[in-house]
């Protein structure tokens, strides 16, 4: 590829500096926002097959009434692990796999702010992914729910809950110096004329879920290593015989938790908005109002937490303020969805791949929004409030809402990141069999909640008459699984073809498809200068007198940074950051200083040390020459 | 430290210009304190939502001695005015005198974190640990998180010292000295919080602890 | 074809990929349809918060219906658009040239942020005058119980009448009945003084054995959920109308047998109620010598080094040896264990077949029943069910 100008040994470090910039030793070492960007992916979808393994077994136990196919501690274990997975090892790392990789692309720059933070941030996250799995072999999973309510989660005499504050804590650190890194990278990193509302959706959506995560993770933060002082060192944080109050826990967990909701939907939506007017080849309708009410989205999602703890008795003064704060968030929620109409309506529609997910995304998010605002209704949460019909609506949202949309933007952007594409063929198999198995499989359970069914029991009795809608979904759920498995086929296949896409296979609208399939190391050849909303689009095409739309002659503007081949090789003389061992160094002292609260100081002080070592090394090394 | 850690990271060789024309680490160590905030955040709610709630003593007032405390709280707020000489001297390019109120800076955070520790060892011996009660559990989460921050600022001012042994702090490259002083004054500013909050807003307690 | 018995069939399809599509998402859609058209009559859901049996629950019930429907309406126009904008505006190969650029419509915007805002108004009137009303505290004629949750059963004190009872509720229909909830059990090290306990005697344990933890007390028939919270003090108002059985289920989750934390509500006629509460005022029954029964009085009593059966349950008007009491209440009060339907948290029916196996090993049957397993001989399984069955 391109002859990068990468420093290659230097005197003084601690360490000899890493030098390759491709083959597998690179990937520890890199800095490329593109490589990090695959690796989250990577990481993300195998804790995705994970996390649905996990799912399987819960639907298999629940498949029947009265069985003991997983006994009440392993069942507590799974599906506590499968919140945590799905959560914070699959959507939020997905996202950030895509933030990673486009975000730089889509606003024309070369690489993050800090390269060699986002590196640690990436190691950081598989640590604590690592660590939280570690604990199957080293004396039980969590097994507290993920949402690992005190004083339950503080007195379960297993080490599970401890492994889940610790193992929550690192990805935390990982989410939130990413947060700081991607977000000052869009405020400050936009190429010539890109202005704030010259990027596109998906870039905006990403810097409010880089807000979101920088302002609601230290809030569990506190809360996490509360409960791990209470578990670990005998604090009273949580503990009612010594004034202490366990709805303190709840409050901390939902602050964060409810944006955490907007942090997992809105990178989805931002997608969405990518790829519909791309599909139907027509701008986004009413930009400024997505824009808009994807930031209301995120400060409002500050201000409605305990609509998840109307049962709590918090009185009726609070539960009437969270109601209605609950109720207005709908409001930018269904702006979104009408202007996603809108881009339909008078389009020209093609139904490939990426756009029926995201027509899917629609769709499903619909209803997980209309059962939303039915939680609103205080009386009636009353009644539906930790039974499976929340378990319906949150998979609505988070599964064919922001699952859906992941595998959208997957669709989308697989040619760009690995120069072929996705089989069109398996993917249409996909969308469907998905779309079929999700609502056999979540669909039923707003009957089964409304019914009586509570959330997290073992084993029901048949003289509840759950029976019939629980096969039901285990059913759907063994249907996912097999289109999950169809993707994957489809993934591995893909690498069979020549490498031999071009730089717009979708005639599409934004910066990441100016330059080629894949990008080069440097991104660009040269830094984009940007004159409007959808540049590409608008290089590519030119509006008449009579508002009609015709593409641009050939040998205009257009196509700029993949043309131009003469003269000297690709990339001669652009600087970018050299690989480094120390973030992942740094990283690695993260689960050690876990352990050591865990086993022992020991593990901790080499973690502690190694951290330093890690920093330190960083510090002396300059991140490029 | 993080801070330095991403000074190093600053430019991109193509990114002369940045967009909003601060520099990404300043930007960075903005968002980064504005974070911190919450961390903090929480844990003064924490300590404020359990003032009264302790069923056993010992109550604030039986252990805290507010003239103690603003003295090591002066001493703190002095080694604000040390950081802001030592990044007023390296602007100048005067390295020496860098060293030298480097140097001051951290040890005046030093003696904070001693007298810390020393009424640590005063209260404990008075009865009041980290298990006793919930203002026990409060309030020794609360300071003692803030003391670990002044603890990893004196790590980076120590680090700053050493670096400019090696030549890598100049005129020219002061930022590192400016973040690590935006992180210290925000370390004194949240105390002055804290020490408000904590030892000079008077908590409702039981007048006769129960039975006693 | 049964996918499209909720919606009209959808039309011969048009040719190509796009008609499949349309056919397909409108069997999606029909399907959906159906299973709530089969959910509404879906049957011997016993548990189910779509039959409100009191007032409390009716009030709920009349909230979620309306705005059910509401939703319902809101998904078939939102749904139906996106379909028929799909349909409409597919691609097709005749269709030359590129759509109008079209950048959106202030008005629209507009539009659609208001009507929505204006259907959330209506909503939101009667939700919260629904709260304020459910929240105020019950008049006239109350019955109230302090309810105690423990891992894992649920603990019904009636202070008025001095009755203690445990997993079945009984109370009158046509009575408001006011719980008052609290968390029962011990706290991280010292035990948890619980605001509402019945309070034991001087000198015995508090009350509960398990941990302290969070519960929330549902019975969907008679009313909607409320938290059981550690060191604070929660009201719930049930009522029923008719005369009957309502099952409930604990909802937060509280630990590894969270599933088998079931209540029975019986509602009976105020008469009816009126002589079950003077039948639970009765002193337990004392067995007379010879028997099984006896027998089994006598293994209740027996002090055992791995603990006694009185360390923990309460016979009220019975004297153990020297005279003592039997008042603990660490466990469920067992003086008329035989007048329940159902027993370890409501789980298992009460009879001689489940009670032999939950004696010989109850943390087989409960996972993690705070009551350990004694090593009992069959003859000794025997005689203490002969005399807990004898509790009437």
């Amino acid at each position: 590829m391109a002859s990068v100008s990468v420093p290659t040994d230097r005197r003084g470090g601690l360490l000899r500096r890493p030098s390759a910039t491709s083959g597998f030793w690179s990937w520890f070492t890199t800095v490329d926002h593109k490589k990090i960007g695959i690796l989250y992916g990577i990481t993300a979808f195998a804790f995705f097959l994970i996390g649905g393994g996990e799912a399987l077994l819960i639907r298999v136990q629940l498949a029947r009434p009265d069985q003991d196919f997983l006994n009440a501690a392993v069942y507590n274990e799974m599906f506590t692990m499968h919140g945590i997975t799905m959560v914070f090892l699959v959507v939020m790392p997905l996202s950030a796999a895509f933030f990673n990789y486009f975000l730089p692309l889509m606003i024309g720059a070369r690489d993050v702010a800090f390269p060699r933070l986002n590196a640690f941030s990436y190691w950081a996250f598989l640590f604590g992914g690592l660590f939280v799995y570690s604990s199957w072999f080293l004396g039980g999973a969590p097994n507290g729910g993920w949402f690992g309510y005190a004083p339950n989660s503080v007195v379960d005499p297993t080490r599970g809950m401890t492994f889940y504050a610790i193992g929550l804590l690192i990805t935390g650190i990982a989410s939130t110096v990413s947060a700081f890194n991607l977000a000052v990278t869009v405020i400050n990193m936009r190429a010539p004329g890109m202005t704030l509302f010259r990027m596109p959706v998906f870039v905006w959506m990403g810097l409010v879920v880089q807000l979101l995560l920088a302002f609601s993770l230290p809030v569990i933060t506190i809360g996490l290593v509360e409960l791990l002082f209470d578990r670990q060192f005998g604090t009273r944080f949580f503990d009612p015989a010594s004034g202490g109050d366990p709805v303190l826990w709840q409050h901390l967990f939902w602050l964060f938790g409810h944006p955490e909701v907007y942090i997992l939907i809105l990178p989805a939506m931002g997608i969405v908005s990518e790829i519909l007017p791309v599909f139907a080849r027509k701008p986004l309708f009413g930009y400024q109002f997505v824009v808009f009410s994807g930031i209301a989205i995120g400060f409002i999602g500050f201000g409605v937490w305990a609509h998840h703890m109307f049962a709590v008795g918090l009185g009726p003064a609070a539960n009437t303020a969270f109601a209605v704060s609950t109720m207005i968030i709908a409001i930018p929620t269904g702006v979104k969805i009408f202007n996603w109409l809108g881009t339909l309506w008078k389009g020209d529609i093609r139904f490939a791949t990426p756009m029926l997910f995201s027509i899917g995304f629609i769709a499903m998010f619909i209803i997980g929004g209309l059962s939303g605002v039915t939680h609103a209704v205080v009386p009636s949460d009353y009644q539906q409030t930790d039974t499976y019909y929340i378990v319906a609506h949150f998979h609505y949202v988070l599964f064919g809402g922001a699952i859906f949309g992941l595998f959208a933007g997957t669709y989308y952007w697989w040619p760009k990141v690995f120069g072929r594409l996705l089989n069109e063929r398996a993917g249409k198999v996909h969308f469907w069999l998905m779309l079929i198995g999700f609502n056999m499989t979540f669909g039923p359970m707003h009957v089964l909640g409304l019914q009586g069914m509570p959330r997290r029991i073992q084993s029901y009795p048949d003289s509840l008459g759950l029976t019939f809608w629980n096969t039901v979904a285990s059913i759907g759920a063994f249907i996912i699984a097999v289109s999950i498995l169809v993707f994957l086929v489809a993934a591995i296949a893909s690498f069979r073809k020549p490498k031999e896409m071009e730089a717009d296979p979708w005639d599409a609208r934004t910066l990441e498809w100016a330059t080629s399939s894949p990008p080069p190391e440097f991104n660009f050849e040269e830094i984009p200068v940007v004159h409007s909303i959808d540049d590409l689009w608008h290089q590519k095409y030119a509006e008449t007198e009579g508002g009609r739309v015709v593409p641009v002659a050939a040998g205009g503007s257009g196509e700029a940074a993949a043309a131009s081949h003469d003269g000297d090789a690709p990339g001669h003389g652009i600087h970018l950051p050299g690989p480094s061992y120390y973030p992942l160094v740094a990283s690695l002292g993260l689960p050690l200083i876990g352990y050591g609260l865990i086993f022992g100081v020991g593990f901790a002080v080499v973690g502690v040390v190694v951290l330093l070592a890690g920093f330190f090394g960083w510090i002396l090394e300059p991140s490029a020459e | 430290m993080a801070s330095v850690g991403r000074a190093a990271d600053a430019h991109l060789v193509d990114h002369p210009a940045t967009s909003t024309g601060l520099p990404n680490t300043k930007l960075a160590i903005w968002l980064f304190l504005a974070s911190d905030c919450l961390l903090f955040g929480a844990l003064i709610s924490t300590y404020v939502l359990y003032r009264g709630a302790s069923i056993e003593g010992p109550f604030p007032a039986d252990v805290f001695d507010i003239p103690y405390t603003s003295v090591s709280s002066f001493v703190l707020l002095a080694s604000s005015l040390t950081m802001v000489l030592a990044l007023a001297a390296i602007q100048r390019g005067d390295v020496g005198r860098l060293r030298v109120w480097l140097l001051a800076t951290a040890l005046l955070g030093l003696t904070f974190i001693g007298g810390q520790v020393y009424e640590f060892t005063t209260f404990v011996e008075e009865g009041l640990t980290l298990r006793t009660n919930v203002f026990g559990t409060s309030f020794y989460v609360l300071t003692g998180f803030h003391g670990t921050h002044v603890g990893v600022g004196i790590l980076m001012l120590l680090t700053l010292l050493g670096l400019s042994f090696g030549g890598r702090i100049t005129q020219e490259r002061s930022e590192s000295v400016e973040l690590v002083g935006l992180y210290w004054h925000f370390v004194d500013i949240v105390w002055i919080v804290i020490f408000t909050v904590v030892y000079l807003i008077p908590t409702g307690n039981p007048p006769v602890a129960p039975g006693g | 074809m049964l996918q499209c018995a909720g919606l009209r069939c959808p039309p011969e399809a048009t040719q190509g990929e796009t008609g499949k599509v349309r056919r397909r998402t409108l069997l999606v859609l029909g399907s959906m349809a159906l299973a709530v058209v089969l959910a509404a009559c879906a049957p011997n859901a016993t548990q189910s918060a779509l039959e409100p049996a009191g007032p409390y629950a009716e009030k709920a019930h009349n909230l979620f219906v309306p705005v059910f429907w509401v939703a319902v309406a809101i998904f078939v126009l939102v749904e139906g658009l996106l379909v028929i904008f799909l349909v409409r505006y597919r691609h097709r190969p005749a269709r030359a040239g590129i759509p109008p650029q079209v950048h959106g419509n202030t008005r629209l915007e507009i539009a659609w942020t208001i009507l929505p805002t204006l259907i959330l108004a209506g909503v939101a009137v009667p939700t919260v005058a629904t709260i304020w009303d459910l929240a105020a505290e019950p008049q006239g004629d109350v019955l109230e119980v302090n309810v105690l949750g423990h891992q894992w059963w649920w603990e019904f004190d009636y202070p008025e009448q001095q009755i203690i009872t445990a997993n079945v509720l009984h109370i009158p229909t046509g009575r408001p009945v006011s719980l008052t909830l609290c968390a029962a059990g011990l706290g991280y090290e010292q035990p948890a003084p619980s605001q509402c306990q019945p309070g034991p005697p001087e000198g015995l344990p508090p009350a509960g054995i398990g941990d302290s933890v969070i519960h929330s007390f549902w019975v969907p028939a008679l009313a909607g959920t409320q938290d059981v919270v550690p060191g604070q003090t929660n009201m719930l108002t049930i009522q029923a109308d008719e005369p009957g059985t309502y099952p409930g289920q604990c909802k937060e989750f509280c630990g590894l047998s969270h599933k088998d934390m079931r209540v029975l509500v019986v509602a009976h006629t105020p008469e009816d109620f009126a002589a079950w509460v003077a039948g639970q005022q009765e002193p337990a029954p004392v067995p007379e010598a010879g028997g099984d029964v006896a027998a089994g009085f006598d293994v209740f009593l027996e002090h055992r080094d791995d603990g006694s059966c009185t360390d923990c349950h309460a016979l009220r008007g019975v004297e153990g040896p020297e005279d003592v009491p039997l008042l603990a209440n660490g466990g469920p009060d067992l003086t008329h264990f035989a007048s329940r339907d159902c027993f370890a948290g409501c789980s298992f029916a009460t009879n001689e077949e489940n009670l032999r196996r939950w004696l010989d090993d109850p943390p087989a049957m409960k996972p993690g029943s705070w009551m350990p397993e004694y090593d009992l001989t069959d003859e000794e399984i025997d005689q203490l069910v002969a005399f807990l069955m004898s509790l009437e």
